[in-house]
């Protein structure tokens, strides 16, 4: 097999608080493979988005990651000092935001906020730079690229900003890319507008990418692979075709019987009941228990990672699909 | 941009009429300076005569047209005290009082921001909550205390600097000032200090609320995310954001400083036109009072017409002369 372009053991995420410690992210293990595109759903909170910045070094304090290693094209990131940090970080990483709106700085023009991002990595004139810039606008699909670099991020529709984003972590053609729930802020058409061009890029530049999102239809449409995250843990991960057919995880299923598209017409949507729990007082054993209808006693007890074939999950009662 | 000029031009001059009538009439109420001026054994044909070649005796109406009518010709009148026109007054001391302020202004903003980045980068922290507690002390000890005291500790106990009087005067390009000789410079430093402690602390604390507001923004995570080293996201991105309400409010007291430099001017006997202010309301000198006002209130017009220009300089989304 060959070298994963992303390695993650056990990485573990805390927070501190005064009330306690909050294991946002709790013994999360994945792979991500050379130019493979992994889907990671969760509802909010899950901490699909800190799994996110925890790869990057960029959890903010008092957040921190607490163990575990990152192992980029087998280079451990875990433990590096912040400036071998910085010459990965939009250079071999990259990563894309959820709110466009926020992303860009207002103040500064869009050309400034891509030159920059050129600057901080290679030492090339300011010149190449704007022509990097301009092409990478061009790419990602911005009419008159040079005129918009001029142009101020108000000055952009939240599609085109989201457009200048994945320009800018396009600049240094990276080996991986977070997408942090990108098209979530989005119109749908533009959504679907986005999601194609990503994935036309990723191919094209034979990027890894890692899509996360609380749409499993989203997921569906574009990853190899989905891990499906629920309080801190991945639950039940594999093969995006195979985990979509046969959910094993309560709560994929139940996520999945949540999705309007995925529910016969005029049948009702079945929500999961109760709340996400808190993450100060998870459940003992399966933090989703308290929610399941086919808990037992022995979901006091932390499951164990089921590995099947390429499918794994995290649960002692898994929907019998085999048997189907 | 010259729609908003010209708009702005009218807006004040109607500004400007309207102060002139309230302060005209304002003045007139508080008293007679006819009582002032002659001596109390002054024979009644002599009373009448003074009070003829002042104009006083004819209607209020008829002498508030006379003064604007005069004044659309640069002329505010003559001081009933010293028999000069008053815009020579207030010009042979403006000059004094704008060094005291400016270079009041300048240190506020050259030791407040660089403070205040430090607090807000470091909240919390020791040097934080030395910076904070020293703010405190700025805000609340009153002006003239301190200005005593800073006479007190460094003219006389350790006699390093004047404590009264403007000094010697340089000049340099055409203009005269005393911050072109070390002797002017002297005197002028503990005044300029007195007059900025109360706008340092005021810079520190709104660097610091803007630094704590800005940092954990979006943006900021998405230059880290791109690789952009800490120091160009603290000046560039960080700064930039926070000048826009920086400046408005130093627009602000900028004006207010000029206005009321009476108390530090009183305490170091420092020329300026706050105390010609203040022996003019004593000797109930109307048109100076009344000229006085005038240009400060025509000053402090424009330094909110520059605020405006500087604020489409640095926030992209203003644009001058759009709202309707």
């Amino acid at each position: 097999m060959t070298q994963p372009v992303l390695d993650v053991r056990n990485l573990s995420t805390h927070f501190p608080t005064r009330r306690g410690v909050i294991k946002a992210v709790d013994d999360v293990s994945f792979q991500v493979g050379q130019r493979e595109i992994v889907g990671l759903v969760g509802e909010s909170g899950s901490g699909k988005s800190i799994t996110g910045f925890s790869i990057l070094g960029l959890v903010d304090p008092p957040g921190r990651v607490v163990s575990g290693s990152i192992r980029f094209q087998g280079e451990e990131l875990t433990g590096l000092p912040q400036k071998a940090m910085r010459t990965i970080r939009g250079k071999r990483i990259a990563m894309i935001f959820q709110d466009p709106m926020m992303t860009l700085n207002p103040v500064l023009s869009v050309g400034t906020q891509m030159i920059e991002t050129v600057l901080a990595h290679d030492n090339v004139s300011r010149a190449e730079a704007r022509a990097r810039s301009r092409d990478a606008l061009g790419l990602v699909g911005i009419p008159s690229p040079d005129e918009r670099l001029d142009a101020y991020p108000h000055q952009f529709s939240g599609g085109m900003r989201q457009r200048v984003a994945i320009a800018i972590a396009l600049l240094h053609r990276p080996e991986l890319i977070i997408a942090d729930e990108p098209t979530t802020a989005l119109d749908v058409t533009i959504q679907s507008q986005i999601l194609f061009e990503i994935k036309r890029l990723a191919n094209e530049f034979s990027m890894a990418l890692i899509w996360i999102s609380h749409d499993l239809g989203v997921v569906a449409a574009l990853a190899d692979r989905v891990m499906v995250m629920y309080a801190g843990k991945i639950v039940e991960a594999g093969p995006v075709d195979d985990v979509l057919a046969r959910p094993a995880h309560p709560y994929t299923v139940g996520l999945m019987q949540a999705i309007p598209a995925a529910v016969p017409r005029g049948e009702p949507l079945k929500p999961i009941p109760g709340m996400a729990p808190s993450p100060l007082a998870r459940p003992s054993g399966c933090a989703f228990r308290d929610r399941c209808d086919r808990a037992t006693d022995i979901c006091a007890t932390p499951p164990a990672l089921d590995l099947s074939e390429a499918r794994e999950w995290r649960c002692f009662h898994p929907k019998e699909w085999r048997a189907a | 941009m010259s729609v908003f000029v010209i708009r702005r031009l009218m807006q004040s001059i109607a500004v400007l009429v309207v102060t002139a009538l309230i302060v005209f009439l304002g003045v007139y109420a508080i008293g007679d300076p006819i009582e002032m001026l002659i001596s109390h054994d002054a024979s009644p044909a002599e009373r009448a005569q003074v009070i003829l070649s002042l104009g006083l005796d004819r209607p209020l109406w008829q002498q508030f047209f006379t003064f604007c009518w005069n004044a659309l010709h640069g002329d505010l009148g003559r001081s009933f005290v010293f028999n000069k026109p008053t815009i020579t007054l207030i010009f042979e001391r403006l000059p004094a009082t704008l060094e005291l302020t400016l270079t009041g202004l300048v240190f506020a903003l050259a030791l407040g921001i660089p403070l205040g980045l430090i607090s807000g980068l470091k909240p919390n922290s020791v040097t934080d909550e030395a910076i904070m507690t020293g703010s405190i002390l700025g805000f609340s000890l009153p002006g003239f205390w301190q200005g005593m005291m800073l006479i007190m500790i460094f003219s006389v106990w350790l006699g390093w600097l004047p404590s009264t009087g403007r000094g010697e005067m340089g000049s340099f390009l055409g203009i005269h000032s005393s911050l072109f000789t070390l002797d002017g410079l002297k005197h002028l430093i503990l005044p300029a200090i007195n007059l900025s402690l109360f706008k340092l602390s005021l810079v520190i604390r709104l660097t610091r609320t803007g630094v704590r507001e800005t940092m954990p923004l979006d943006f900021v995570k998405f230059a880290r995310a791109k690789g952009i080293s800490e120091r160009r996201i603290v000046f560039v991105h960080v700064l930039k954001n926070i000048l826009i309400p920086l400046i408005t409010v130093i627009g602000m007291e900028l004006g207010s400083m000029l206005a009321f430099a009476v108390v530090t001017e009183t305490i170091f006997a420092w020329p300026g036109i706050g105390k010609l202010l203040i022996d003019s309301i004593m000797r109930l000198d109307r048109p100076v009072v009344v000229a006085y006002l005038l240009v400060i209130v025509s000053l402090f017009i424009l330094i909110n017409f520059a605020v405006d220009i500087l604020y489409s300089l640095i926030d992209p989304r203003v644009r001058l002369g759009d709202q309707s």
